[in-house]
């Protein structure tokens, strides 16, 4: 099925800020208007365009859909194409992304390039998304974080420096062990097509004997290996405990717009990437690891979630309740079964628009006042009646509120690591206890109470632009929240398919793996 | 039908919140008030005609992944009947006072419209109520679970310039929490065993649970005793029970009709309802079953004793309502859910309308709620005295011993009392007695106190004391008819013989002979001392002969309590009535004829007066060993963990390999993003390379 739809839509945002970048002269206003009026058009187009990859995929087709496909430099392949688990995180991409340059319109120095940068993220994140061969996944993986560091760099906070610092740091090391598995995988499999072709990672058997390195027994192999170095990339991205700590400081750090981007889409890369290469390519590996994974995960809800409790600073607090979330989405993963995948997946989604809007709703306040700091906010109930009602909403979507997206992925996850171990289920289900007194406390702190600080008795509540912004986030959170079946009918015949094909690779190696064990003790 | 019960709240809510503005204030809460009103009058319609066989309505579809399949789905046993009319019935009446109750405010100022989103509240809050007794599974349920909760903060928290109603609403937000941890996880390892959190699925697996063993932490449990103890904890914290309960008393935070309608009648009553709704599993779950007794029974205690001592009128309501949640999870834990049901159904009367009763009072002292500060109102505010003393006769317990005339409460807290001594609870039986007396001492007091004497404190309030409009009366009264008269009306449903609450819940009975006495038939007057202690002797007449799931409440074949409890001796069956009378009489003694006393005892037994008047300390117990704990470890993950030895670790080891990095790609600020690209571009190029050169391979 020749179809071009995933190219247009991946590469429209980029093409525009090509136009952008050689057309546009100036720095006046009319100049920053067409700029941001591009972008904004832009990347509504690209939704409405993403909307007809939407109708065209058929979900019981577990295999890739509307496959594009060409000759590249060097003999590369260019290859596009989505399956049920990367379609959703395509549409999340394109659906935010107007939101997020809408939320920009204030934006005052540097316009034009501000709208190329997110142009260009745009296109980098679907094409992560989408991309079905090794060498172009990796191309647009690492190249997405050149924007953002941009983003952070150039219109961030007072200590931009420090929290790129820190984000080139922890993703650099993820990125290098990466790229060497992903030598070795193409050594082993003669081929960079991830699937959907003949020959291709996901169908090719990665070696999963085990074998001594260095005086260690190495269960699984290859596959652990790889998994491992896979994992370091991933881990970060997601984030996960303990190399988590760069995301607070970058949110802190990075203007509204670029929080955003971070919180709704590109930590899902992270997560994208254990769908797409840690449990389908080395499940062995995967099996061995897991349980560890399953309690890195636990201790990432009960630790980020008292650390969240003590913040002075309202984005860091929420940073540090993404990390908690995200404990949710790989602890779901490493179940490895149904409920898990389809929850995990559904947390991510999930998390993209309340997340998404609670960095807005910080940013709104933060217009106004120029300050993140807890404390010198209070009382705002009274003078923005709409803002109070809608950080509300999201508050109590944050915490997982049933009937709103937020409760279905924790719901999903938990009761499928309840299956596998009923520690870690207890133990992350604490959770549900101190999401709401982290979330409650901000909320309590910033928008209840008398009105009583002088700063605050002139703040105006939120205009219609913001208004109209907010609007689309709180329909898809109650939207997923009461009928979820909007997301898990489209992923579920891939994740079925997934799941199988773990199970059926893991059975097979488990003789292998027994045997291997008998010998390392008859040693 | 029951779609417009459902939804004419929701909608009501939603028009009233959002479209006030357009339509005016006045006109939003009423089209709330029409709402609720619509909703209780097809529930009195579907309650009267509901013919006991359980039938379930789809909505459409929720939750579905791998075999796990939830639907939004409403359905309609006679529990959920039951439910229906008392939620309605209450919050329609709750609408209409809050009309006289929220027409002025001073916790507002001039102009701003609060009353279309205190109505928007209540409404949504009914309908979240709705949601959660019409479930068939427990999904939907812990939607309206946890909706009435958020409902509860919100309106907890509606006087949103006090810091004590945002600390009471967040502190009630948060316990409930702790209960829903539970719930959360006795469903999960409901789905893990049956496959399903649907109703009938986990009633027909509920046999097979008592058989199974689960791992759960650290052990080997008894399946169907582990799913019971969890939900039940859940229970526990939506119901103010023990241990879970302190967020009630500060609750009274919120305006009254709130009290009234969700911390006394309705949402409090939720874990009940919970209990009752899984009878056919709590009838497997022996030993959770002793666990719920005792919770109860010890709640029900604690909280009349801390109720002895409050001055402020609606926390004595409140100890009041957590005293009587007690009684009612007595009858549950003893296996007597009819008899629990039968409490809910009248305490949401007579508790409702002491709530109101108390608004009104408040309402007519300008918000004074400190019961020093009252006294003799009796002839300034008439109608308001005639119902409270309506409601105390009710809930105390006043009516005829040995017959079946008296107010709602004398039936239903006596068929509760007599439930304990027959489901064989010694410990729940005498402290529900003595918790007996200690209601009616406070009830008593609390009446002495407000209506009786001479007027103290602020003579300016005094003077000024007017009675409340009709629009807060005529609930008033409609509730007083309820606090009379539905223990009479009802009795037999309920507590009557296994014929007839077989029919009232659709169980099917059958006529079972004594084993070998041929006894079969229930006379009244074979109900003596000597048959008391026949236990076991066999059944009187028709017995319950359900399969669990058919009907809407379980009763297992061992289960002879409600015979038992008939034919308890009569000093069992007298006994609450003498408690009730004895501290009538105390009250007396103590508000009426010796006033000062009270006073002198307090500064006599001075440290259990202290302990009684600080709620035991829990709250300074928890905050010491859970808040503070919770902070102090926060911070220091936060300034150790993450600052010391993550980033600690992390940037030592940095240091030494990122100014190399620099000094190769560039220098200064933007050096990092010249060498990532750079490292990328290699990295690139390393793989390309290597493509090429093996490349053949392809």
């Amino acid at each position: 099925m020749e179809n071009n739809l995933l190219s247009i839509v991946t590469f429209m945002p980029a093409f525009a800020a090509l136009i952008l970048a050689i057309f546009l002269r100036g720095e006046d206003e009319a100049a920053q208007r067409n700029a941001k009026w591009l972008a904004l058009i832009t990347t509504s187009v690209t939704f409405l365009v993403s909307i007809f990859v939407y109708l065209e995929f058929d979900p019981s087709n577990t295999g890739f859909q509307m496959v594009d496909e060409a000759d590249w430099l060097l003999g590369l392949k260019y290859r596009l194409g989505v399956d049920g688990i990367s379609i959703l995180f395509v549409m999340l991409t394109t659906f935010m992304m107007p939101l997020v340059i809408a939320a920009s319109w204030d934006v005052k120095t540097r316009v034009k390039e501000y709208m190329i940068a997110f142009l260009i993220l745009e296109t980098l994140m679907i094409g992560v998304f989408v991309s079905l061969d090794l060498i172009l996944f990796y191309l647009f993986f690492e190249a997405s974080l050149i924007p953002m560091f941009l983003i952070i760099g150039i219109w961030g906070g007072a200590n931009r420096i420090y929290a790129s610092f820190k984000f080139f740091l922890y993703t650099f090391f993820g990125s290098v062990l990466m790229l060497v598995a992903m030598v070795a995988m193409f050594a082993d499999a003669g081929t960079t097509c991830i699937g959907g072709c003949d020959v291709s990672l996901l169908t090719h058997n990665f070696g999963s004997e085990s074998f001594s390195l260095m005086g260690f027994q190495v269960v699984g192999g290859m596959q652990t290996l790889m998994f491992l170095a896979f994992f370091a990339s991933f881990a970060v991205k997601m984030p996960m405990w303990p190399v988590h700590t760069w995301l607070p400081d970058a949110h802190v750090q990075a203007p509204t717009a670029g929080s955003v981007v971070l919180a709704a889409i590109l930590l899902k890369m992270g997560g994208y990437g254990f769908l797409r290469f840690s449990l389908p390519m080395f499940p062995v590996g995967a099996e061995v690891v897991g349980p560890l994974i399953l309690w890195l995960s636990a201790i990432a809800i009960v630790y980020t979630s008292l650390v969240a409790l003590v913040q002075d600073d309202m984005k860091k607090l929420i940073a540090y309740s993404s990390v908690a979330h995200m404990g949710f989405v790989t602890m779901g993963i490493f179940s490895t079964n149904q409920q898990g995948l389809d929850g995990a997946i559904f947390q991510m989604i999930s998390h993209g628009f309340i997340s998404g809007a609670l960095f807005l709703a910080v940013g709104v306040i933060y217009d106004r006042m120029h300050t993140r700091e807890i404390d010198a906010y209070g009382g705002l109930v009274n003078r923005m009646p709409v803002y109070a009602m809608l950080f509300m909403f999201f508050t109590m979507a944050n915490v997982g509120l049933p009937g709103t997206s937020g409760f279905v992925g924790e719901f999903l996850t938990l009761m499928a690591v309840f299956q596998v171990n009923t520690w870690v289920a207890a133990v992350a289900a604490t959770g549900v206890i101190f999401s709401a007194a982290y979330a409650l406390w901000l909320y309590r702190r910033v928008v209840m109470g008398d009105l009583i600080k002088e700063s605050l008795k002139a703040i105006t509540d939120m205009n219609a632009r913001e208004k109209w912004i907010f609007t689309p986030l709180v329909v898809m959170t109650l939207l997923l929240g009461v009928y979820p079946a909007l997301v898990l009918d489209v992923i579920g015949p891939s994740v079925a398919a997934l799941v199988e094909n773990y199970d059926t690779a893991v059975a097979a190696a488990d003789a292998t793996l027994q045997t291997a064990e008998t010998l390392s003790l008859g040693d | 039908m029951e779609l417009t019960i459902l939804f004419a709240p929701l909608i009501g809510s939603l028009l009233c919140g959002f479209g006030w503005k357009i339509i005016g204030e006045n006109a939003a809460c009423w089209i709330a008030t029409a709402g609720l009103f619509l909703s209780a009058l097809l529930s009195w319609i579907v309650f009267i005609t509901f013919d006991g066989t359980t039938e379930t309505i789809q909505i459409f579809r929720f939750i579905e992944s791998g075999t796990l399949s939830t639907d939004w789905s409403i359905r309609m046993d006679r529990l959920t009947a039951i439910m229906l009319i008392v939620i309605t019935t209450v919050s329609s009446l709750v609408h209409l006072y809050s009309f006289g109750y929220m027409a002025h405010d001073e916790h507002f100022d001039e102009g701003v419209s609060y009353k279309p989103r205190f109505f928007a509240y209540l409404s949504f809050f009914t309908f979240a109520m709705l949601m959660l007794v019409t479930s068939d599974n427990l999904v939907q349920m812990f939607f309206g679970w946890e909706g009435v909760g958020v409902a509860s903060y919100l309106l907890i928290g509606f006087y949103y310039k006090k810091p004590s109603a945002n600390a009471a609403a967040m502190k009630a937000f948060v316990v409930n929490r702790v209960g829903d941890f539970g719930f959360m996880l006795g469903m999960l390892a409901l789905y893990l065993l049956t496959d399903s959190i649907r109703f009938d699925d986990i009633f027909a697996a509920a046999p097979e649970l008592a058989e199974t063993t689960v791992g759960f932490l650290w052990t080997e449990w008894n399946a169907a005793n582990l799913i019971a103890f969890l939900l039940f904890v859940g229970a526990m914290g939506k119901s103010a029970q023990l241990f879970l309960h302190t967020w009630l008393p500060d609750a009274m935070e919120g305006p009254t009709p709130v009290s009234a309608l969700i911390h006394a009648a309705t949402m409090v009553t939720a874990g009940v309802f919970l209990v009752s709704r899984m009878s056919p599993l709590m009838e497997f779950a022996p030993e959770a079953m002793v666990f719920v007794t005792v919770i109860g029974a010890t709640t029900a205690f604690v909280a009349a004793t801390i109720g002895l001592v409050q001055t402020d009128i609606k926390r004595v309501i409140a100890y009041s309502t957590m005293s009587q949640l007690g009684y009612m999870f007595v009858a549950a834990g003893v296996g007597m859910y009819s008899a629990a049901m039968f409490h809910l159904l009248t305490h949401a009367f007579f508790k409702a309308m002491l709530f109101l009763g108390a608004g009104s009072v408040i309402h007519a002292m300008h918000h004074e709620q400190d019961m020093n500060n009252y006294g003799g109102l009796r002839k300034k505010i008439p109608y308001t005295f005639w119902a409270m003393m309506i409601g105390t006769l009710a809930i105390t317990g006043v009516g005829i011993p040995l017959t079946h005339i008296g107010f709602a409460g004398f039936l239903s807290k006596d068929a509760i009392i007599e439930s304990a001594w027959g489901g064989g609870s010694m410990y729940g039986f005498w402290l529900l007695v003595i918790a007996a007396a200690m209601t009616s001492f406070y009830s008593w007091r609390l009446m002495f106190l407000t209506f009786y004497g001479e007027a103290r404190g602020d003579k300016h309030t005094h003077e000024h004391a007017h009675e409340s409009p009709m629009v807060m009366l005529i609930p008033l009264g409609v509730l007083a008819i309820g606090a009379v008269f539905s223990g009479m009306v009802f009795y037999k449903s309920f507590f009557g013989s296994a014929e007839y609450v077989g029919k009232f819940y659709g169980i099917p009975t059958a006529e079972i002979a004594a084993d070998g006495e041929g006894q079969v038939d229930g006379a009244e007057d074979s109900h003596g001392a000597a048959d008391g202690d026949d236990h076991g002797g066999g059944h009187h007449g028709p017995a319950f002969a359900g399969k669990p799931g058919e009907g809407a409440l379980y009763f297992a074949p061992d289960n002879t309590v409600l015979d038992d409890a008939h034919s308890a001796p009569k000093w069992v069956k007298v006994s609450p009535f003498i408690a009730m009378l004895g501290g009538f009489l105390m009250a007396m003694w103590f508000y009426i004829w010796n006033p000062t006393l009270p006073a002198r005892l307090a500064a006599n037994q001075r440290p259990l007066y202290l302990f009684l008047l600080n709620k035991w300390y829990f709250d300074e117990v928890y905050n010491f060993i859970f808040v503070q704990p919770a902070r102090a470890v926060g911070r220091f993950l936060w300034k150790r963990g993450d600052g010391n030895v993550i980033d600690g670790g992390l940037n030592g080891l940095a240091m030494g390999i990122i100014p190399f990095l620099t000094r190769i790609a560039g220098k200064a600020q933007s050096g990092y993003i010249f060498t990532y690209a750079f490292a990328m571009v290699i990295g690139i190029a390393v793989l390309v390379t290597w493509m090429t050169m093996t490349g053949g391979a392809n």
